[in-house]
């Protein structure tokens, strides 16, 4: 537990929370979307694991890279995407991301420093790690997070990736999000250790392993680990425990789940944790929090609103944005 | 003009790009202090230090991905993959994620990332180490590929490809590193996508990839002596493909043959037998033929690779058949 001297000031309690109840509106929405039938495609939600999500992004500073992965919208949407924009894209609209073309498993916004989703268990480190080499040779003062779980940690790139970071002292973030499951089978499956972030000695980089459903636990671990990042000192590895309430992907019956884990699964709610705990942090009350959870509820459903009155692409789109047109600029 | 090898040129094309753009590094197995497997990187750590040049682990996934990040975030990566079969280790980086990025991501990247590697047969290498896999990624929608057969080529397209805002991938002949060629000693740059018409001739039209170039060449010698004046295209570019070229030749000549060294079956000779006779069928006289190597892996057997390649006498003959019931 964190003891109050080490508790991030109220205004920055409050963003977390805030940013944990965007998160759980837009995954409720976008399952009561996907169930109705206005989503296409397939939509894999991280309904318990918001914490990790707000956590991690809030801990950064702008210029900072996150690569995420197919369980993405909390990422995108802690990191600055437009949750707008984000929707448009579920509902295939011109106005999404992608144009309407790529879908939930791909939504990037650049300009805020997120360098997508992905469909690719894995290559978010892949990624990530060239992000941050980019950054190095550019002497940039910034770093990257990049989310996987324990499914993607059994992936060869994890090593290949964890492994070139450590050699190169990479301003990277490795920030794995154990929800228990990865696809359709347990952790065991696919870890033989019971704490994934042991891994990190065998890299001779720092691994910690914190409670994912505590956002101010996730905060701070990360605030340490960008420090560290920014100072040239190389990668963390963190492991947050957390739990994936849904199936792997919307209408999964998730036969691999303990009958405890189907019924009581929603007692691994960071949100309700942090309400729980509002009367004992300092400059925090319930009744803002309450406030706050309102008003994130109301935009994101705007939002989702907003989308689904949107137009389709043009069949021109289908053929945009293959290739790129020209040169470099360089002189 | 002065004479460069094959391998010298790729080297140039890197030290020149580097120096015109601090955004260009380059990243490979031993591409570093030890310059390299072919001595094709020789003087670059030097040039521009360990931070541009970058050796790598032997994690060809890893690595590649490391590149299309960084080419998503303000570098312009080189990569190179000593063997063009490697290239297998890396197809997710380079067909999920460089190829389709800037679509996924509704335009808001460019990936100006070039990959270069060294293929082909005929050095006794064996089944893992002689492919030639173009035909794989010219497949893929948002890769260009390129196979320069010349130093010359080698120079001006590397360097067009470094400039270039896709990815690209540059596929080098191994067979070819040693050989020579006038290069030209100013700044040298080649579109990508356009065909060169090696050898003009009325008879056949012979389109040819990387080292078959030389082997098309010498059957044209060869076919001299019989009165067949073959016309030798060197494709240069695999994708995109400069059909216009391709298609004008043959709609002059009416006979076509492609000689390459990858498989016959899906590859680049199908390709450009399909895209004929979709436009221009009635120009045929005959039936167009495929000159490839048998569908096995490449053989390590000096005795049986010289078999399994396309050589300058099997492309004759095939022409000389091509041509028996011409009127």
């Amino acid at each position: 537990m964190t003891s109050s001297n080490d508790l991030p000031p109220p205004e920055t309690i409050e963003r977390l929370f805030g940013a944990m109840c965007e998160i759980r509106t837009f995954e409720l929405v976008a399952s009561e979307r996907y169930r109705s039938g206005d989503l296409p495609g397939f939509i894999h939600l991280s309904l318990g694991q918001e914490a990790c999500a707000a956590g991690a992004c809030l801990a950064l500073q702008e210029g900072d890279y996150i690569t995420s992965t197919h369980r993405g919208h909390g990422h995108c949407l802690a990191k600055g995407a437009d949750p707008r924009r984000m929707m448009a894209e579920l509902f295939a609209k011109a106005q999404g991301y992608g144009k309407g073309r790529s879908g939930s498993m791909h939504i990037a916004d650049v300009a805020v420093g997120v360098l997508g989703a992905n469909g690719i268990v894995g290559q978010s480190m892949g990624l990530g790690i060239g992000a941050a080499l980019s950054l190095q040779v550019r002497r940039k003062p910034n770093i990257v997070v990049a989310f996987f779980g324990e499914g993607a940690s059994g992936a060869g790139i994890a090593h290949e990736a964890m492994n070139m970071a450590a050699i190169w002292k990479l301003p990277i973030i490795f920030f794995c999000e154990v929800n228990r499951y990865a696809e359709l089978s347990p952790y065991a499956t696919h870890v033989s250790l019971a704490r994934l972030s042991d891994r990190a000695s065998a890299y001779g980089f720092p691994g910690e392993t914190i409670d994912g459903e505590d956002v101010i636990a996730v905060y701070a671990a990360v605030i340490e680990a960008a420090r560290r990042a920014r100072a040239g000192e190389g990668p963390s590895l963190i492991e947050a425990k957390t739990f994936r309430w849904h199936g792997h992907y919307e209408g999964d019956p998730q036969v691999y789940k303990t009958d405890d884990e189907k019924k009581n699964g929603e007692r691994f709610d960071p949100i309700a944790r942090m309400k729980e705990r509002a009367s004992s942090l300092p400059g925090v009350t319930t009744e803002r929090f309450i406030e706050i959870e309102a008003r994130a509820e109301a935009g994101i459903r705007a939002a989702a609103d907003w989308a689904a009155g949107l137009q389709s692409p043009s069949a021109a789109t289908m053929t945009e944005d293959v290739y790129a047109e020209g040169d470099d600029a360089a002189a | 003009m002065p004479q460069l090898k094959y391998y010298q040129a790729l080297t140039r094309a890197i030290k020149e790009e580097m120096t015109r753009d601090e955004s260009v590094i380059l990243l490979g197995e031993d591409v570093g202090a030890s310059g390299g497997i072919f001595a094709q990187t020789r003087g670059l750590y030097k040039a521009f230090g360990s931070e541009r040049v970058r050796d790598t682990p032997i994690a060809e996934n890893g690595f590649m991905a490391a590149a299309v990040g960084a080419a998503m975030t303000g570098l312009r990566p080189i990569v190179e993959i000593g063997f063009e079969d490697f290239l297998t280790a890396c197809m997710d980086p380079l067909v999920n994620q460089a190829a389709k990025l800037r679509y996924m991501l509704g335009g808001q990247v460019s990936i100006p990332l070039v990959v270069y590697a060294f293929g082909g047969g005929g050095v006794n290498a064996g089944p893992q180490h002689s492919q030639s896999l173009a035909a794989w990624f010219a497949h893929v929608p948002g890769l260009k590929v390129v196979m320069p057969a010349t130093p010359a080529d080698v120079l001006g397209l590397m360097k067009s490809s470094i400039r270039d805002n896709n990815p690209v991938l540059c596929l080098l002949n191994k067979k070819l590193i040693g050989s020579s060629g006038e290069v030209p000693a100013d700044e040298y740059l080649i579109p990508l996508g356009k065909a060169d018409i090696r050898r003009s001739g009325k008879d056949v039209t012979v389109v040819a990839f990387g080292q078959m170039v030389q082997s098309a060449l010498k059957a044209a010698e060869q076919l001299n002596g019989d009165g067949i004046e073959i016309e030798v295209i060197d494709a240069r570019s695999v994708s995109p493909l400069d059909m216009p070229t391709i298609r004008q030749s043959v709609e002059k000549t009416g006979y076509l043959a492609v000689v390459h060294e990858a498989h016959g079956p899906f590859g680049m000779g199908a390709e450009i037998i399909a895209s004929v006779a979709e436009t221009s069928l009635a120009y045929l006289k005959a039936s167009p033929r495929r000159i490839t190597p048998p569908f096995a892996p490449s053989p390590f057997t000096p005795v049986l690779e010289q078999m399994y390649l396309p050589s300058p006498e099997r492309i004759a003959t095939t022409i000389r058949e091509m041509l028996e019931n011409r009127a």
